[in-house]
């Protein structure tokens, strides 16, 4: 519940003794910028969280006031990641500002291949590239698919649906 | 395929993703350029259907190849591997692409396979999706926090109870209520009834792939009471809306007990019939022993979860590493495999049908009365004699069906043991009553990204078996 307002967790102070909460559901925040980004995971990679559970894209175009950390500048789109540790029985959430004009991240799958299709739906959905991922395609809309569907810009009934077949000349 | 054709379908493809862009994404003119040349390469001369095709041996890249071979998977941190050292023949000429599926019967659904054969055996494989990508995520955006779960129990069809209990448990944390004791256990009871019948569909599909139509006809039989008793207590055999944001929408019927207590002695005597017709029985083990291995190291890094994770020996399953709800009020053991083959994710799941039929009866022993919802009426509706007399019991019935109960702003990741793994909720709220973001990890959707491993080096017709044993279920992979 008060995950948003807990503090934000560096590496260097979740590193070396990660501190265990009491309640699961409450989990660890971690905010690097796109720079660190990769380093951090690997960091924790290294620190004993085996799995990356989840990985997706989120588009805050019309919800840009939400709750940061001080020193983290709101971008139009973040990148959440849930890495898992099964050792610490430990879950961290990782969260990245990916900026609008320029919607690039490195990709983490030489550090989590699992999360090779969670980056293809990220892209394919939200629109955010993942530099070096080795086959950065859309994986759930069609190839020749126009636009990142779940862009807040993007219409619900951007396309028309046609039950039934219209009605011809009689 | 002409030349041309190709850079059109390049140039269409690059249009798409720009998107308000023109730029491209912002990218560098030399990075966009070999992004384009990359593009190209993936075109395969004969084919039109565009990138997401098995491309030509002579153009997979070394990335890819590591993988192949599952390299990548056991590799060190920060380790790398020489292309050069890996042992992958590229002949062209003597293997053979061939397409599987989306229409075919034994892919579960609408799931599509790029095998690479040679000969019989499987080289390469990879799965294409989205053929039943109905934009979930997008609509769980449109609807309210009360609507909302009839939106995700349709995700995963075989186990909906889970992705209704993963959705209310989601909002619940953001909302700060506590359940009264009867809702969790009626949620509990109703989850573990529900891993039983998903269980049996698998165990019933798994017979059907393997040529034991006994199998096929048992295990829906079975399934069909616990979708009786499902209906009896939600009113419908699939697709319940029974877990809401709250508690749950009905209590139990007259004489849950005696139902449950019958569904119990039935599967649990059933399970040793098919102890019987499948396990011991030599042609199913041929079939299954030593096919499609996976190492718990590669499972890990590939997020697989679930039985494929426990049949390679990692007692990982989240009602006991992690307990939700009230799961560590009961007894029950993890079952775990050793090789992690077909044989083992098959007895994980048939022992799994034991240990969640222990599991409840022990939670018909123990449950508890009172409500079975929480008597707040900003979260549920009053009930329906107190709409008639009081005016403020009506105002609240009719806000929270308009409008809905709003929640406050935050983030939250929230995850239950599925059937098939790890299904979590990543739930975004911005204050109003509809969820700003509301991502679902599908567990099968991650798990399918260990078939390409599971199916290298094993036979054309064991990819049907192998499959069925990843058990996914399109629905919730392609949300």
């Amino acid at each position: 519940m008060s995950d948003t307002t807990s503090s934000a967790v560096t590496p260097a102070s979740v590193l070396p003794d990660v501190p265990r909460l009491p309640d699961r559901l409450v989990d660890q925040l971690a905010f690097p910028s796109r720079g660190t980004y990769k380093q951090m995971i690997g960091a924790f990679r290294e620190a004993g969280f085996e799995m990356c559970s989840d990985l997706c894209g989120v588009d805050y175009l019309t919800h840009p006031g939400r709750t940061l950390p001080e020193g983290v500048t709101a971008e139009r789109f973040e990148v959440v990641v849930n890495l898992l540790s099964l050792s610490l029985r430990q879950r961290v959430r990782v969260r990245v500002q990916v900026p609008e004009s320029d919607p690039t991240v490195d990709t983490i799958t030489d550090v989590y291949p699992g999360a090779d299709a969670m980056e293809r739906e990220a892209y394919d959905l939200v629109g955010i590239l993942f530099l070096g991922h080795p086959d950065m395609t859309r994986i759930l809309m069609p190839e020749d698919w126009e636009g990142h569907p779940l862009r807040k810009d993007y219409g619900v009934g951007r396309v028309p649906v046609q039950f039934k077949e219209a009605p011809g000349p009689r | 395929m002409s030349d041309e054709d190709e850079r059109e379908m390049a140039g269409e493809d690059d249009q798409g993703e720009g998107d308000g862009t023109p730029e491209g994404f912002g990218l560098e003119p030399t990075e966009r350029a070999h992004r384009e040349a990359e593009e190209e390469r993936y075109f395969v001369p004969e084919t039109s259907e565009g990138i997401q095709e098995l491309r030509p041996r002579g153009t997979t890249g070394a990335a890819e190849l590591r993988q192949e071979v599952g390299a990548v998977l056991r590799l060190p941190e920060g380790g790398y591997v020489d292309p050069s050292d890996i042992d992958i023949e590229e002949r062209d000429d003597q293997t053979m692409i061939i397409n599987m599926g989306p229409q075919h019967p034994s892919t579960h659904g609408v799931l599509r396979l790029m095998l690479e054969l040679d000969g019989e055996t499987v080289l390469r494989t990879k799965p294409v999706i989205g053929y039943l990508h109905t934009g979930m995520e997008k609509t769980g955006e449109e609807l309210t926090y009360v609507t909302g779960g009839t939106n995700t129990t349709r995700m995963d069809y075989l186990s909906p109870l889970h992705n209704e209990l993963v959705f209310a448990l989601a909002t619940e944390q953001l909302l700060g209520v506590e359940l009264p004791p009867r809702a969790t256990w009626i949620r509990m009871l109703m989850c573990e009834l529900n891993r039983v019948s998903s269980h049996l569909v698998w165990m019933a599909t798994n017979g059907g792939d393997l040529g034991s139509t006994s199998m096929l006809v048992y295990g829906f039989r079975e399934r069909e009471m616990v979708l009786a008793f499902f209906e009896k207590t939600t009113g419908q055999r699939m697709n319940h809306n029974f877990i809401r944001p709250g508690g749950v929408a009905a209590d139990l019927p007259d004489g849950w007990e005696d139902d449950v207590d019958v569904i119990c002695e039935t599967v649990l005597a059933r399970t040793y019939e098919y102890d019987e017709l499948l396990t011991g029985q030599p042609i199913f083990r041929e079939r299954t022993e030593a096919v499609g291995n996976i190492s718990a190291e590669e499972a890990l890094a590939l997020s697989v979860t679930g039985p494929i994770l426990r049949s390679t020996g990692v007692p990982w399953d989240l009602r006991r590493t992690m307990p939700y709800l009230a799961y560590d009020k009961l007894d029950f053991d993890v079952i775990v495999g050793t090789y992690g083959d077909n044989f083992d994710r098959y007895s994980v799941r048939l022992n799994e049908i034991r240990e969640s039929i222990k599991m409840i009866r022990q939670i018909a022993e123990m449950m508890p009365p009172g409500d079975y919802r929480v008597q707040d009426r900003k979260v549920t509706p009053p009930p329906r004699a107190r709409i008639d007399e009081s005016m403020e019991a009506l105002i609240h019935h009719f806000k929270i069906f308009t409008e809905g109960f709003r929640v406050p702003e935050g983030e939250v990741y929230v995850s239950v043991e599925s059937p098939r793994g790890e299904l979590g909720c990543y739930m975004v709220s911005d204050g109003t009553s509809k969820p700003y973001r509301m991502h679902i990890r599908a567990p099968s959707f991650v798990n399918l990204q260990a078939l390409p491993l599971l199916l290298r080096g094993a036979m054309m017709a064991d990819a049907v078996a192998i499959i069925s044993t990843v058990d996914p279920v399109m629905g919730e992979v392609d949300r």
